[in-house]
């Protein structure tokens, strides 16, 4: 007589609890890291039976870390604060001056024609040299081709090319002036 | 008087907690969001070196990592190793496991595989040349050197 036809109300004061205790648990799972690192693109295995391509010797600019970390850069003893400085003179553009790389003009959209270096820097490590150094090398030379990037972007947007958001402006950059970093075949030298 | 006296309780009013639930909720449905479960448990040392340069790894449903460092326990020698997955392994291993971490992406996804290598700062070259060139060989060309970023103090 007295029962009331309705459902009596779900107590949901736990629900609290419960979503209390799977928020703690997504809380110390959570790994909330960013990876970050330095992307390079490894060039494709050659054929065994093909000559290495003769490269006019004024087109590279070769590196090498000893496995005493040690740079020697040119088969001249190097030190990595002027790495940077001495990358981006080699890769600016000269023409005509036979210590300097070839440049060619390619055309790029947006950009027109524009003179290339043809210069590769040839980067070489022992296989004993520390992987920090390595990566120390890897890093200059990165920040040496943004720093050319960026003045090249400047001439031609009149923005840094960090600062560039169209797409469209970003590739014209990289083509014009891509990465050349030759991770070269290991050399055994300098022992472990 | 008593009139204007009587709504003018002296005690504080409760604070209402039946939001609480919702507020939690929403903090637990961003952590869910937003977490990324460990998969691998680490048995080598890993401390990336530091570098100015980074660029962010994005995608991370497309990266595969190969970690190389000193064996987290002591009596498994101080030269550095290479885990694969849960594992240690050998140079030869990596062409398995590359094909593995190719079967398990979608088709259209294959060709945007990254490598990342978690490489030890103290570790010598040697390793990673190899690894790189067992990579070169299986074709997984694009490659990051895994780098913490250096803090720019001004």
């Amino acid at each position: 007589m007295a029962r009331s036809k309705k459902t009596p109300g779900l107590n949901a004061s736990s629900m609290a609890d419960i979503a209390f205790l799977m928020l703690i648990f997504f809380l110390m799972t959570s790994t909330m890291n960013v990876d970050t690192g330095i992307m390079r693109i490894l060039p494709p295995p050659l054929p065994e039976d093909i000559e290495v391509p003769d490269i006019n010797k004024r087109n590279i600019m070769n590196v090498l870390i000893s496995s005493q970390d040690r740079l020697l850069v040119n088969r001249k003893p190097g030190d990595i604060k002027t790495l940077k400085n001495d990358v981006i003179e080699f890769m600016s553009i000269h023409p005509n001056d036979p210590n300097y790389p070839e440049v060619t003009s390619r055309d790029v959209p947006l950009l027109g024609k524009v003179p290339t270096s043809k210069g590769i820097i040839s980067l070489k490590n022992a296989r004993g040299t520390s992987y920090e150094m390595y990566i120390k090398v890897q890093d200059e030379l990165a920040s040496a081709f943004k720093e050319l990037r960026n003045k090249l972007s400047m001439e031609h947007f009149g923005k840094k090319y960090s600062d560039l958001i169209d797409e469209e402006q970003i590739n014209a950059i990289e083509k014009a002036l891509p990465v050349r970093v030759s991770e070269a075949e290991p050399v055994n030298i300098g022992g472990n | 008087m008593s009139r204007f006296k009587k709504g003018l309780s002296k005690e504080t009013p409760e604070i209402s907690t039946s939001s609480m639930p919702d507020i939690i909720f929403m903090l637990l449905f961003f952590f869910m969001v937003t977490t990324v479960m460990r998969e691998t448990e680490m048995i080598v040392n890993v401390t990336a070196p530091i570098a100015e340069n980074v660029q962010k790894l994005e995608k991370k449903s497309l990266v595969s990592y190969i970690y190389i460092g000193q064996p987290r326990e002591e009596k498994l020698g101080t030269e550095s190793r290479i885990q694969l997955d849960d594992a240690f392994a050998n140079v030869g291993n990596i062409r398995e496991f590359i094909a593995k971490e190719r079967e398990a992406r979608d088709e259209a996804d294959r060709p945007f595989l990254v490598t990342s290598l978690k490489v030890d700062s103290d570790t010598k070259m040697g390793v990673v040349s190899d690894v790189k060139q067992e990579l070169r060989k299986v074709g997984a060309f694009k490659i990051n050197y895994s780098t913490r970023k250096k803090v720019v103090r001004k």
